[in-house]
């Protein structure tokens, strides 16, 4: 057994969906994990429940809205096609949009308890100091808040990685268009090569533990200052 | 008190018939799913009178129940969508030599969920290239896969299309990506489209395409003592279930062989 027969297109694959993710999900999360942090509105708590739900549902459930919500006929596979040309499902863009709904609670948690931790009391210091809100926001609540930033991205890159119901349902196994690395995984197992499936799965194992072990140091290292 | 008498049905009900009759595992290939459920409700309504078998259905892709057999899962019986893998446990021990049999020749079809897409010969549909996904199953795990990709070799189709194609972890997904309109069009067990209860459109896939999918069944060590379990094999072998076979799409002998 030696590296030359794995092949390495599944894990960038995996690696740019991760990546991808993940910074679509720090633009969709911030406003929404600072609204959540912020409002006293009454449909706040069914806000953070629909967000929390990821976290309980099996993959399977959301797998399955999205292969009929993705497909040509569907609600959103539909629009994007007329538009693309192609539909959701089976497509890199569409597995990035369904890690984006898989690990959404994974960046906007740790963003909402960044934000409640920073609280309001420097942001309406930096207002009467004549801080526009957007202004207040990214030079006051914003560097105070990196832990969570580092929490969420780390966190969000790492759950994407190990994304495998919600593929498995949607993805239709596209080698170097959907066939990620976990799925690769489940391939080689069922096909008994497992060798290969042993490289692989230490491999995401020992990258997982370091990944917890980052999130872990800096909660505990990195100070909280402005 | 009514707590105490439900729960003491429920035990009831969960436990004690079992030490009566016999209940067997059965490991289904995912193309044979339906018909094995009604083979199943069949051999169970026949043994009612004599001893009330029960038979539990497990269905996977052949690959998966192959690997998960081996590593000591409480399968009694296994019918595979190949003969290949009985083969390979049978050369084990991990199924009881001799025990293995062909229940059903597997026929391949080429479906659409739309009515008007494919209009007899589906080499037409396929050539057409107007489609944007051609489902199938997985050829490294699933033997119906394995006959997708022969059959589209044997059309000269496979370089063309195979950036159109997308794998099913199993024949059952291939078909459910097509149900659900997914992929317009897809390769899928001739079982599954007879069986399906909403209308589209298929064309049987000739034999000559594509190598026979010989679909094996054998007894496994760990039902070797099973009476369940050998009494569905026997009722397998029998004339009721070779007729419910045959009408659910599948031939029941090797082209040529008696």
């Amino acid at each position: 057994m030696n590296f030359s027969e794995i092949d390495t297109g599944p894990i960038w694959l995996s690696l740019q969906l991760a990546g991808a993710t993940v910074i679509l999900l720090l633009i969709v999360g911030t406003p929404l994990a600072w609204w959540l942090a912020h409002t006293r509105n009454r449909w706040r708590t069914c806000a953070e429940a629909l967000v929390a739900l990821p976290l309980v549902l099996p993959p399977t459930v959301l797998g399955f809205y999205l292969l009929i919500a993705f497909g040509p006929n569907g609600w959103l596979g539909g629009p994007v096609k007329a538009v693309t040309g192609s539909a959701l499902s089976f497509t890199f863009s569409g597995l990035v949009l369904a890690s984006t709904l898989y690990s959404l609670p994974f960046v906007v948690q740790p963003l909402q308890n960044a934000f409640e931790t920073v609280g309001r009391a420097p942001l309406e210091a930096a207002w009467t100091l004549g801080a526009s809100r957007l202004d207040a926001f990214f030079t006051v609540a914003s560097p105070m808040a990196l832990r969570g930033y580092i929490t969420a991205a780390v966190l969000g890159f790492a759950h994407t990685l190990g994304e495998f119901g919600v593929v498995l349902m949607v993805g239709g196994n596209i080698p170097g268009e959907t066939k990620v690395v976990s799925i690769d995984i489940y391939d080689r197992v069922e096909t008994l090569d497992f060798a290969s499936a042993h490289w692989l799965s230490a491999g995401l194992l020992i990258f997982s533990f370091l990944v917890l072990v980052f999130v872990y140091t800096v909660n505990r290292r990195l100070p909280v200052r402005i | 008190m009514k707590k105490i008498i439900c729960v003491a049905a429920l035990f009831w009900v969960a436990f004690v018939p079992e030490t009566f009759a016999g209940e067997a595992n059965l490991a289904v290939a995912a193309n044979f799913l339906e018909p094995a459920r009604r083979l199943v409700a069949r051999f169970e309504s026949q043994s009612e009178k004599q001893l009330p078998h029960k038979v539990k259905i497990i269905s996977g892709s052949t690959g998966k129940l192959y690997a998960q057999t081996i590593h000591g899962a409480p399968f009694d019986v296994l019918l595979a969508a190949d003969s290949h893998r009985p083969r390979l446990l049978e050369g084990r021990g991990d199924a009881v030599a001799g025990s293995r049999f062909t229940y059903a020749l597997g026929r391949l079809a080429l479906w659409s969920a739309d009515p008007k897409r494919i209009n007899g010969d589906g080499r037409a549909a396929l050539k057409s290239e107007k489609f944007q996904r051609l489902a199938l199953a997985n050829p490294k795990t699933a033997p119906y896969g394995l006959a997708a990709e022969q059959t589209l070799r044997s059309l000269k189709l496979w370089e063309r299309l195979g950036g159109k194609v997308v794998r099913g972890e199993n024949v059952a997904q291939a078909f459910h990506f097509v149900a659900t309109e997914n992929a317009e069009l897809g390769f899928v067990a001739l079982s599954q489209v007879l069986t399906y209860k909403k209308k589209g459109s298929h064309w049987e896939v000739p034999a000559s395409l594509h190598e026979p999918i010989a679909q094996d069944a054998v007894l496994l060590t760990h039902g070797k003592a099973n009476p369940a379990a050998k009494a569905f094999l026997e009722f397998l072998r029998g004339e009721a279930a070779k007729k419910i076979i045959r009408e659910l799409g599948y031939a029941r002998q090797a082209p040529g062989g008696g």
